[in-house]
């Protein structure tokens, strides 16, 4: 018998729209739920409306691989994304909801020379940064998750590892719903199927939203909705540096516990992890052309499933039960957006990549932040909008792959 | 429970045994491992996954909930699978679990493969309606695939009788099955389900080779993964019965009505010796009648349609059977299997009424109607609607291309679906240009079937829902779904993800349509408006080593080695991974270390000659009127200006502005060069190059061809690299004749050869080119001729302390792509003359591209001669400073030297041009390295040695 989660009795009431707002909030999602929440909490600003197209929570939040870790190369990402890792550290006591969060390590595998050199490069900036962060050697890559194959008889083989013991996973769903039923108790209304069709603006600041369910004057709104960020946008006349792709995922059956921390790889391509419930959880890499659709083509998994099977041999049998896509906003630097946009009372929150489940705390936090006081917080003054037009980039792509 | 005599598809000559949880049995071939453990009387096959409910057979097909076994041993061990779909064979060895499977340490010894197909007409679903569709489309003569998940075509006809429903229409049927057979351009491939539907007509399909266990097909690859392109495409997936939830609807005992029959019909299996019927529609009237006919007592068929009419409740009510109209079984009960029921007055649709009548029963079959499984129209989007009569749903418009036949687009009756399979095929076929003369479907003499009258729920009387099970597999009870409801949920989507009903292993295949409903009802809303779960490939759980075919172990990715691999392997070369190449790390001498082996390899080849196997390099051929102009718009310098006959080190930007490859294009002719590439970066330059001509510039005329592999390339390099490559070669050497950055043809130890004077190491280098399969020659003839000098090979790693030595950058180490050419120093190679706004030219105008205080390239040594700076080290200004640090930038390179006397590195470092001779430190886990800032030109700075 496996434990079973129960879910609180109570959680948020489906609101009819006002006419007006303080604030809203486009997309439902875990960002525009946590901006929502921290607006209440942080700046008790509780006028507010979070519009979601379809059902709450069902955009990319409901659909990524939950990993959550703060290991990034640059200074400005290291510090919103650390700043968020510190949110969720209390944060299942905050929203009084089992999260499942769970600090079990995050392993970044290098099978070249230069992935070496580029784990080295990123252990040594996270410690610098104050950011926790290690070397593993092979030996103590196998010492730390026994299951990954580090024979040297591997295609490419594990040459060594960044792991962060901080790092982990936590339940998705929850946190949304976390979210989602705090800020109803703090009388943010939640409205669901409530699809923006446009967004009125006027003498160059914004009024309010057109939406299916009639028209909602607001003076201050917010786009966070990740997969759609360019199409809403456009509703004000703006053009976001913007290319949206499938990001498929994945999830076996259950099966009993195996792998206790997250393995990622860039070069074998897959991420996975174990969730506690017993399904293994993988992902990889985007779909390479533009979709809204929310599906991807097979051959990736299939190649994600090579992967698989090759660092972890012992999955050969285990099976694919279900496989989906969400749409992740890119942006060309692989950060993201977040502040003013030239629309006054118009603030974005976009191109978070593949990156935006472990950003969802921090991400709300500054966004309410930059709402409440209409101008950035230090966090995210970095990941402005002007910075396509300076130059002034935040390239988390990560060194190219090349040598001669 | 017991096996009957006769009845059945299974061979009574051929007993096997097999092991289920550590016990013995026996069956029959032919046997499903459930129909066996039913012939065995075994009632409890597994437990619930989170009640620990003992759980029996439900279904007996994909649909099965309850009765899933981790199958076999060591390294074939399999988790999760459902005993309905294991098809017995001899010596196997399963065990009941209880909704979580296990993962085997010992090494998959299976293998597994990919096939990839394409035809007219791909035919989903070999029963009655597919079968004729296939039958249809082959005939007119159209490329035609059938897939069939069981192991024989005829669907639900195999678990009916053979005259069942009419003896004319199924020889009819059979032989057009046999027909399908001959046919030239079809093929039927059974043991083959298809698991998903993407865009395009893509449908991907798996296929067991290998039964587990069979000796006879032990030889064979375990499973295989399709991808079939199909121009057009019939769904004839069927439909499946719905179960009704009602308190305690998960003991064993309990069953759908179809699976019941099933048991009888094809493996000849009584499930029970008394048995109560619960059915919403005409269905479950055969499987009772045929249960009489072979012994079983049917106790009573509750029928929750108040007036049913149809022939088959007559025979029923002819034949004695107590046919109890407008009622419901409220609750089952018992303990470790069903004992008995209640039975009630149907109060509404969903409530009983109170006083309710106990009948005793060891088996209870259920129909709450039927289900059209079209679960691949909604891969690609296709929407479900409430159907108007039956319950559930149905897909509104079918996806591009496809067609639904059968039971799967609501059709029941076999004469429709017949109808419907052929008038299918044919529309497919004739879609692809194909038709043969029409020939009827047959009539068919069956019972015209009443309008069902649907129940979903069954609440009890005393309103407890506890046991009132909506998802067996799962183990969510109405209950769970009347808290997730209460909790503020009305999307389908979130009591699915609140109770996690409808995600398990079996796909939820019974549980779906009835989460929908239970929570519709709990709502008060409309099953319409609450919908269906979304539908999400793959249609059944598939190994992950099924979808990593052969591309597993030395074949994940291919590994590529140039046509010198072997002398290099027999020479004790240890190698790297260069993207998908094995090259030359170092020549180890004995068990020398990398240091001293590159220490070694380097000195030789600053005082004598070393040779180095580049052929990895990318190489790209471009051609055209229109090269020249597009070699100017992809290069930050220009090359307008090179001569026929010489080569010219170029630089590419990305759209910002950041140094994306590097290489020495060649001009051999006036419209054409060689353009070589990074190793790891050659695939993304052509395709870069591709993107550029064919989206953004398609007006140039220019042919870019990879040519990385018709070219092998042997590097001389040293002071004594001319007298080597003199004794190889007629080309005059001299430096007037062969200046630097110049090509020659000519013959290299009797092979025709490139040779080009470029030098990575700074030393008097000569490159020779010939084609690929004379590598090999090329190299063993320029070893010979280098013997008298002491020419060694060297590897990667030397080749890299060289270059750094010289100052210049690699790709990918240096830069990280935030690097813009000036960046690194080379400002003049971003050309301000030419007219042509090449890439990454706009953005090396922008304010921040150009700020003053950019990491820039640095030459680092160490305060201490002896200290290596670790690659990846960060460099700050005040090592004392409390974290976080401020970093002002990190080490890229970093190498002993055989030249310098001290080891040295290169590094980006903020402001770094202004900071010569300045101090800077690496902070490590134990201490600081400090190193003073220098030139990243270590040696040879006057570049006197470039000619020798």
């Amino acid at each position: 018998m496996s434990h079973h989660f129960e879910h609180p009795r109570d959680l948020w009431r489906a609101k009819e729209p006002r006419a007006a707002y303080d604030v809203v909030i486009v997309g439902g999602g875990g960002h525009g739920l946590s901006t929502a929440y921290y607006l209440a909490t942080n700046h008790g600003i509780t006028n507010v409306a979070v519009l979601e197209k379809g059902w709450l929570a069902g955009g990319n939040i409901a659909r990524n691989t939950t990993v959550i870790r703060s290991n990034y190369l640059w200074d400005e990402s290291a510090a919103i994304y650390e700043h968020s890792l510190k949110l969720w550290e209390g944060l299942a006591d905050e929203l009084d909801y089992d999260l499942l969060f769970d600090q079990r390590g995050v392993l970044n595998l290098a099978h070249s020379l230069h992935d070496v050199r580029e784990g080295t490069r990123r252990v040594n900036a996270n410690r610098l940064n104050g950011v926790d962060a290690e070397w593993l050697d092979a030996d103590a890559v196998k010492e730390f998750c026994p299951i990954v194959n580090t024979s040297e008889d591997l295609r490419y083989p594990v040459l060594g590892a960044t792991l962060q013991r901080r790092g982990g996973i936590a339940r998705h769903e929850h946190v949304a719903w976390g979210y989602a039923r705090k800020a109803t108790e703090l009388g943010v209304d939640i409205v669901e199927g409530c699809e923006v069709t446009g967004i009125d603006v006027a003498s160059g600041r914004v009024r309010g939203v057109q939406t299916s369910r009639g028209p909602i004057a607001a003076n201050r709104i917010a786009l966070v909705a990740s997969g759609h960020s360019s199409v809403l946008a456009e509703m004000a006349g703006l053009r976001l540096p913007i290319q949206s792709h499938p990001l498929q995922a994945l999830v076996s059956e259950l099966l009993e516990q195996r792998l206790g921390c997250v393995v990622m790889s860039g070069a074998v391509h897959v991420y996975v992890s174990q969730a506690h419930k017993g399904e293994l959880v993988l992902g990889a890499g985007i779909d390479s052309y533009n979709s809204y659709a929310q599906r991807g083509s097979f051959h990736i998994i299939e190649r994600q499933m090579a992967a698989a099977v090759e660092l972890f041999p012992l999955f050969s049998r285990a099976h694919v039960l279900r496989t989906w896509a969400g749409i992740v906003d890119v942006t060309p630097d692989a950060s993201p957006i977040v502040g003013l946009t030239p629309v006054e009372g118009l603030y974005v929150n976009c191109g978070w990549g593949t990156g935006g489940f472990k950003a969802t705390p921090g991400s709300g936090w500054v966004l309410a932040q930059t709402i409440a006081n209409d101008a950035p917080d230090s966090l995210n003054e970095p990941f402005s909008l002007e910075r396509f037009a300076s130059g002034r980039l935040i390239d988390e792509h990560g060194a190219a792959g090349v040598a001669h | 429970m017991k096996r009957l005599a006769e009845r059945g598809r299974v061979d009574r000559s051929r007993a096997l045994s097999f092991t289920f949880d550590g016990r013995s049995f026996s069956g029959f071939e032919g046997d499903t491992l459930a129909s066996a453990l039913l012939a065995e009387g075994e009632r409890v096959v597994a437990r619930s996954v989170y009640h620990g409910r003992p759980r029996g057979v439900f279904s007996a097909g994909r649909d099965e909930p309850s009765a899933y076994v981790q199958l076999g041993e060591g390294p074939r061990s399999e988790p999760l699978q459902q005993a309905t779909r294991v098809e017995l064979v001899a010596g196997i060895v399963a065990r009941g679990l209880a909704g979580v499977g296990s993962l085997s340490d010992e090494p998959d010894t299976d293998r597994y493969d990919k096939l990839h197909a394409h035809c007219d007409v791909l035919v989903i679903g070999g029963g009655p309606a597919g079968s004729a569709a296939a039958w249809a489309a082959g005939r007119a003569g159209a490329r035609t695939i059938l897939l069939e998940d069981e192991a024989e075509l005829g669907g639900h006809l195999l678990g009916v009788p053979p005259s069942a429903p009419d003896t004319a229409a199924r020889a009819w049927l059979d032989d057009k099955i046999r027909e399908l057979a001959s046919f030239a351009e079809t093929s039927v491939a059974t043991r083959t389900v298809a698991t998903g539907l993407y865009d395009g007509g893509t449908v991907y399909a798996l296929e067991t080779r290998k039964r587990p266990g069979d000796p006879a097909s032990a030889h064979r690859i375990a499973r295989r993964l399709w991808q079939i392109q199909a121009r057009e495409i019939v769904l004839a997936t069927g439909a499946l019965e719905r179960p009704i939830v009602f308190s305690g609807n998960d003991l064993p005992g309990v069953m759908l009505a179809n699976a019941g029959r099933a048991y009888l019909n094809r493996y000849g299996v009584l499930c029970g010796q008394q048995a109560v019927v619960f059915t919403t529609n005409d269905s479950a009237y055969a499987g009772a009648l045929e249960l009489v006919e072979a012994g079983c007592r049917v106790a009573c068929i509750v029928d929750t349609r108040d007036d049913p009419q149809g022939e088959l409740v007559a025979r029923a009510q002819a034949a004695g059977v107590d046919v109890r109209v407008g009622s419901a079984v409220a609750i089952a009960h018992g303990g470790s299997s069903v004992e008995a029921v209640d039975v009630g007055r149907l109060d509404g649709e969903s409530a009983t009424a109170p006083d309710l009548e106990r009948q005793e029963c060891d088996l209870l079959l259920v129909s709450g109607g039927w289900d059209p499984q079209a679960q691949l129209a909604r891969h690609v989007g296709a929407r479900v609607l409430a159907r108007p009569t039956g319950g559930g749903f149905s897909v509104d418009v079918p996806p591009r291309r496809t067609a639904l036949a059968g039971a799967c687009n609501c059709t029941f009756a076999l004469s429709s679906a017949l109808l419907e399979g052929i008038g299918a095929g044919e529309r497919a076929a004739a879609a692809r240009g194909f038709s043969a003369p029409p020939e009827p479907a047959p009539e068919v003499d069956e019972p015209l079937a009443e309008a069902p009258r649907p129940v979903f729920f069954v609440a009890p009387p005393d309103g407890d829902l506890s046991r009132c099970y909506v998802d067996l597999h799962r183990d969510t009870t109405a209950a769970d779904i009347k808290r997730a409801v209460g909790a503020g949920l009305t999307s389908i989507e979130h009591v699915k993800r609140y109770t996690s009903a409808g995600t398990g292993a079996d796909q939820g295949r019974t549980a779906g349509v009835n989460v929908a409903a239970v929570t519709a009802e709990l709502l008060g809303a409309p099953l319409s408006e609450v919908g269906l779960q979304n539908a999400r490939p793959p249609t059944v759980p598939v190994a992950f080593a099924a979808l990593a075919g052969r591309n597993r172990g030395e074949m994940y990715d291919p590994v590529r080695v140039t046509p010198i691999h072997e002398w290099h392997v027999e020479h004790g070369a240890v190698f790297e991974d260069v993207g998908q190449w094995k090259r030359p790390w170092y020549y180890p001498r004995g068990d020398e270390a990398l240091d001293a082996a590159v220490l070694r390899e380097c000195a030789a080849v600053r005082a004598s000659v070393g040779m180095i196997d580049a052929s990895t390099l990318g190489k790209i051929e471009l051609r055209g009127p229109d090269v020249v102009e597009f070699l100017n718009r992809m290069y930050t310098n220009a090359f307008d200006t090179l001569a026929v006959g010489s080569c010219r080190y170029g630089l590419m930007c990305t759209l910002d502005g950041m140094v994306f490859d590097d290489g020495v294009v060649m001009r051999v002719d006036d419209e054409r060069f060689i353009a070589t590439t990074t190793t790891g970066g050659a695939a993304a330059v052509m395709d870069w190059c591709e993107e550029w001509l064919q989206t953004e510039w398609p007006e140039l005329e220019v042919y870019v061809t990879s040519v990385t592999e018709q070219w092998a390339t042997v590097a001389l390099a040293g002071p004594a690299a001319r007298n080597v490559l003199a004794r190889a070669t007629g080309i005059p050497l001299d430096n007037g004749s062969f200046p630097f950055m110049a090509i020659r043809d000519g013959a290299v130890a009797g092979i025709p050869a490139r040779v080009c004077r470029v030098s990575f190491s700074g030393e008097l280098a000569f490159e020779i080119n010939v084609e690929g399969l004379s590598g090999l020659s090329l190299w063993e003839a320029l070893w010979e001729a280098g013997q008298p000098d002491g020419i060694v090979p060297y590897g990667t790693e030397s080749m890299h302390a060289l270059r750094a030595e010289k100052g210049y950058v690699i790709v990918g180490q240096e830069t990280d792509g935030t690097v813009t050419p000036l960046d690194l120093g080379m400002g003049w190679i971003v050309s301000r003359k030419k007219p042509q706004h090449f890439v990454g030219k706009r953005s090396l105008g922008r304010t921040d591209t150009n700020r003053p205080d950019r990491k820039q390239l640095v030459g680092l040594r160490p305060t201490d001669p002896s200290a290596r700076l670790p690659e990846g080290a960060q460099l700050v200004l005040d090592p004392d400073q409390p974290v976080p640090m401020r970093m002002v930038g990190h080490v890229t390179s970093s190498y002993e030297s055989a030249v310098l006397g001290s080891t040295f590195a290169l590094a980006l470092l903020e402001s770094g041009s202004d900071r010569n001779g300045e101090i800077v430190y690496a902070p490590l886990v134990d201490g600081a390295i400090a190193a003073e800032v220098t030139s990243p030109v270590f040696y040879d700075p006057e570049n006197e040695r470039r000619d020798g």
